[in-house]
């Protein structure tokens, strides 16, 4: 109800020192410990967030690309989970090994997330508005009055119409897409340094995933936030990312800006990947999927994980783990022949 | 939720074979279910006493020699001995052959009245969830009804009035106050499974409607039944027992074991074995249909694994 | 809201006579001779049975008589005893003191059934889990009455911890019988909440409550519990007819001068008007409470409302 809006907004956010990105995730290992055996869900994963910058972190389900958000945020069930190598440091600091306590104070105001399906992922039982002012009252305990009328005005930048009624209606009243707006609203209310969307679009309707990736990359280019766009859809990636991770059986494959990635993929994946999704000129034709399935995490094949379904495989595949090889200043590839590749 | 994406599209595209697939994958569940039961302790032991009882109902002479009838009333209330290990009640019987007597009419009861009620469930219940429309309405209202009636209250006004309180009539007013439980259990089993891609497969393939309830829809709605009628016996056996100690269910020269507890109801204190080993056995065998529930809910319940 | 409540209500009124009718046809419409069947094995004299007779209207056709019963009960006319005395006016002494107990039981139910479930499911597989699932187990299988002289024997007499009958030492007197009459209840209470809090405490929105950053104890508490406890309270209101069944049992034994030690002797002395009279208030309480519960549920879980 006052002009608090502009505080939202422009928060102060402290610089970063020189060379120190937003996030930075070093060789991260995750593995879930379970009765029929030890699922490597994560193997050793590494990529950066700066400010401003949208990275997409491509790949099918069970390729480790929720597990290893989640480990971010720190909201994964330990056990049966267990991080166990890596790091993850927000701002020089690793989030990892700091006390719990610290962690919860980042956990939803420096570092959020929003989730897949957004009817599931609120709860049912309180109205959205009391959901997004419950930011406000946990971790700045600003009072009921005061938190709501946040609330409204968030609900007002997500372009949640009406907002001042709606702040009393249940997440079951709204349309999916207004639901996501909510999660968003609720994710930004604090205005985090790092947004993280776990396929975010994937339970929309197409014409309403391209209202919502507007929006995310519009609230970005607003307040300078980081942005990780988890998704398994090319076309999503396409839209908003600035750089590409390609993630297969709980490893990055390959990382690329997204015009590379797309115009000249370093990785079999990457490029099987791209082949199969279906163009118009194809018709008519078969389509090409990449033969074979996702491995077994429990069981990941030796060598380059990939190689059984891989059509450049040699023998050095099976037995050699490909590191991530520097294709350009910019550009890796965990494949040994990825010149082949970017030939081929 | 990618997952449930392709699931889907796997989904239609395997229902059309997916008709006959059906027993394969429910055949996989019970046969999931069994390999997990063989192991698992509980349902080792609560089979094992159940089908102890059964034959303890079936053939008590195999458990003693001697006539629960067989009553002198000059040895009344002797402890227990060597040759009445029970000890004596009041009326001069051996207690121990009364108590072993006493599993025949609460199995019977207990597994006549599931029975009965699992079956009237099963057609009401299954037409009710598969039908819809007004005969789900008819039926749900013939359920509310009976609901708004506690078993316990309505089973003493009904035996209230019956002079006769025999096993029939107990086993029926059991029935009759029992079916709506089980059937809104069906129901809404059945109401979850209709609306599956292989149950719209079989009927695109032209199935008549019985033989997509028989074939399709009851054998996938039918683990939560099983699993419920299992606890629901040993629940009727309480239940018998109690309206025996009440008076109002099974009269004396019956053998009930909640009829014994009620003749010793007024010794409890000064001969208190008289209420311990009919309580026992009631309350293991209670117990052992109960736990025998919990161990096929744990098979059954694809959620837990 | 209001169309829910409007067709809640609806849903009551044939239940409501659906029930009532029940009850009158049995005792009153079936072959035989009603006044007969009620007074058992005593004998009455016959100026008894006729004004039985005029006063259960059975000179009349079935209609009327149900009409005439109905409207009976409409102004709070339960029947007479064989010695003329109101069955109304008996429950009204005796109401007050069931109530106390089963307000008794409840609380049981509710404060160690609840928390037993929330640690049961907070700290599922350990030792304090185990030990929950067992025991309810236990106290499901064992029948009231069982347990209600096993209680009355091994706390009342050998411990001498609590009176083994009679309302004595007044509050003190209604514990142990109110936890014997909780005890089924408690125990079903306890696994509800346990599975319903470990369901929830699995669910999507409980995930998002972390990563909003609350503390477990705000998430589990206010979140979790919030949804988790739903079913729970709608189980208490149909527990309310199993409390009622208990009551004549745990009354019976304990020596508690309710309602429910009436039906129990009433039922051993054979007088079939007072049973079935007040079974039939009993029936109306039940109904009420359970329309109550299912309201009280809208209120509880917002999606209901809009149904």
């Amino acid at each position: 109800m006052t002009a608090a809006e502009p505080e939202i907004l422009t928060s102060a956010r402290p610089e970063l020192a020189a060379g120190e990105h937003l996030l930075e995730v070093d060789d991260l290992a995750v593995e879930f410990r379970t009765r029929d055996g030890v699922v490597h869900a994560v193997d050793g994963v590494s990529y950066t967030l700066d400010p401003g910058e949208t990275l997409a972190i491509l790949g099918e389900s069970g390729s480790g690309k929720s597990v290893s958000a989640q480990a971010i945020m720190g909201i994964l069930d330990m056990p049966p989970a267990f991080v166990t190598r890596g790091s993850v440091r927000y701002r020089g600091q690793d989030l990892l090994t700091m006390p719990e306590e610290r962690r919860r104070k980042i956990r939803g105001a420096s570092i959020s997330m929003i989730f897949q399906d957004a009817l599931s992922a609120l709860n049912p039982v309180f109205p959205v508005g009391w959901q997004i002012a419950e930011m406000f009252r946990v971790h700045r305990g600003d009072s009921k009055a005061q938190a709501r009328a946040h609330a409204i005005e968030l609900m007002d930048r997500v372009q949640i119409p009406l907002a001042r009624e709606r702040v009393w209606d249940y997440p079951h009243q709204f349309s999916g897409g207004m639901r996501q707006r909510v999660m968003i609203a609720m994710a930004l209310a604090l205005d985090p340094d790092v947004l993280i969307a776990d396929e975010p679009t994937t339970a929309l309707d197409v014409t309403v995933q391209a209202q919502i990736m507007e929006l995310l990359a519009h609230l970005q280019a607003e307040t300078g936030m980081g942005l990780i766009l988890i998704t398994h859809d090319l076309g999503v990636v396409a839209q908003v990312a600035d750089r590409v991770a390609v993630m297969y059986a709980g490893r990055i494959v390959e990382t690329a800006p997204i015009n590379d990635l797309y115009k000249n993929p370093a990785h079999p994946y990457t490029e099987g990947l791209i082949a199969s999704i279906p163009r118009l000129e194809q018709k008519g034709n078969e389509l090409t999927p990449i033969k074979g399935s996702p491995p077994n995490l429990m069981r990941v094949p030796s060598g380059c994980s990939f190689h059984p379904r891989c059509p450049y495989v040699r023998d050095n595949c099976r037995t050699d783990e490909p590191p991530l090889y520097e294709v350009h200043v910019d550009r890796r590839s965990a494949c040994h022949y990825y010149e082949e590749v970017l030939n081929g | 939720m990618s997952e449930t994406q392709t699931g889907d599209q796997k989904g239609t595209q395997g229902a059309v074979t997916g008709a006959e697939d059906v027993s394969g994958r429910q055949a996989s569940l019970w046969a999931d279910a069994w390999r997990e039961l063989r192991h698992n302790k509980l349902f080792i032991i609560s089979a094992t006493l159940i089908l102890f009882l059964i034959v303890m109902a079936a053939f008590p002479q195999l458990f003693t020699t001697q006539s629960p009838r067989d009553c002198q009333l000059e040895r009344s209330l002797q402890g227990p001995s060597a040759d009445h290990w029970f000890g004596i009640d009041i009326l001069g019987c051996d207690y121990y052959t009364r108590v072993i007597y006493g599993a025949r009419v609460s199995m019977i009861i207990g597994l006549s009245v599931t029975a009965f009620a699992v079956l009237i469930a099963l057609v009401l219940g299954s037409s009710a969830g598969y039908y819809g429309g007004l005969t789900d309405t008819l039926i749900s209202r013939a359920v509310d009804i009976i609901f708004g009636l506690p078993t316990v209250l309505g089973a003493i006004v009904i035996l209230s009035v019956v002079s006769n309180r025999n096993l029939f009539w107990v086993t029926l007013v059991l029935v009759v106050l029992g079916w709506p439980t089980m059937t809104r259990l069906v129901r809404s089993s059945v109401l979850s499974v209709r609306d599956s891609d292989y149950v719209n497969a079989a009927r695109a393939l032209g199935a008549g409607d019985l033989r997509v309830i028989t074939r399709h829809v009851l054998p996938n709605a039918i683990a939560p039944v099983v699993v419920y009628a299992t606890i629901y016996v040993g629940l009727i056996i309480a239940a018998e027992a109690t309206l025996s100690f009440l008076g109002i269910g099974l009269q004396l020269p019956a053998i009930s074991w909640g009829l014994m507890i009620s003749q010793a109801q007024t010794r409890v204190l000064s001969e208190p074995l008289l209420l311990l080993f009919p309580g026992l056995f009631l309350s293991v065998t209670v117990l052992s249909f109960i736990l025998m529930g919990d161990a096929l809910r744990d098979a059954l319940d694809p959620k837990l694994r | 809201m209001g169309r829910y409540v409007a067709r809640r209500l609806l849903q009551a009124i044939p239940v409501f006579f659906g029930t009532t009718f029940m009850i009158f046809a049995l005792v009153f419409a079936l072959p035989g001779d009603p006044i007969r069947a009620l007074s058992g094995d005593k004998p009455i004299s016959p100026a008894v049975y006729a004004e039985l007779q005029d006063r259960y209207n059975l000179n009349d056709p079935l209609l009327v008589q149900y009409g005439k019963y109905m409207g009976g009960l409409v102004q709070l006319d339960f029947g007479q005893d064989f010695r003329g005395r109101e069955v109304s006016e008996i429950m009204s002494e005796r109401f007050p003191v069931t109530i106390k107990l089963a307000l008794v039981a409840f609380g049981f139910e509710i404060l160690i059934g609840i928390l037993a479930g929330v640690l049961a499911a907070l700290r599922r597989g350990s030792y304090i889990d185990n030990l929950v699932l067992l025991t309810t187990t236990m106290v499901v299988s064992i029948p009231v009455f069982v347990l209600g002289f096993t209680a009355q024997v091994v706390l009342g007499v050998k411990l001498g911890l609590f009176p083994i009958a009679g309302l004595s030492q007044g509050w003190y007197s209604y514990l142990l019988p109110g936890l014997v009459l909780g005890a089924l209840s408690l125990a079903y209470v306890a696994r509800l909440t346990r599975t319903s809090l470990v369901e929830n405490l699995r669910a999507d929105y409980v995930r998002t409550a972390t990563a909003k950053g609350l503390s477990r104890k705000r998430v589990v508490g206010r979140h979790a519990l919030r949804n988790s406890l739903i079913p729970v309270i709608t189980y208490l209101g149909v527990d309310l007819g199993a409390l009622m069944g208990g009551a004549i049992v745990t009354e019976g034994i304990f020596n508690i001068p309710g309602v429910g030690q009436q039906v129990f002797q009433s039922i051993r002395s054979q007088e079939g008007p007072v049973v079935v009279g007040i079974v039939t208030a009993l029936v109306l309480v039940f109904i009420v409470a359970n329309l109550i519960v299912d309201l009280l549920y809208a209120v509880l879980d917002p999606r209901i409302r809009y149904e």
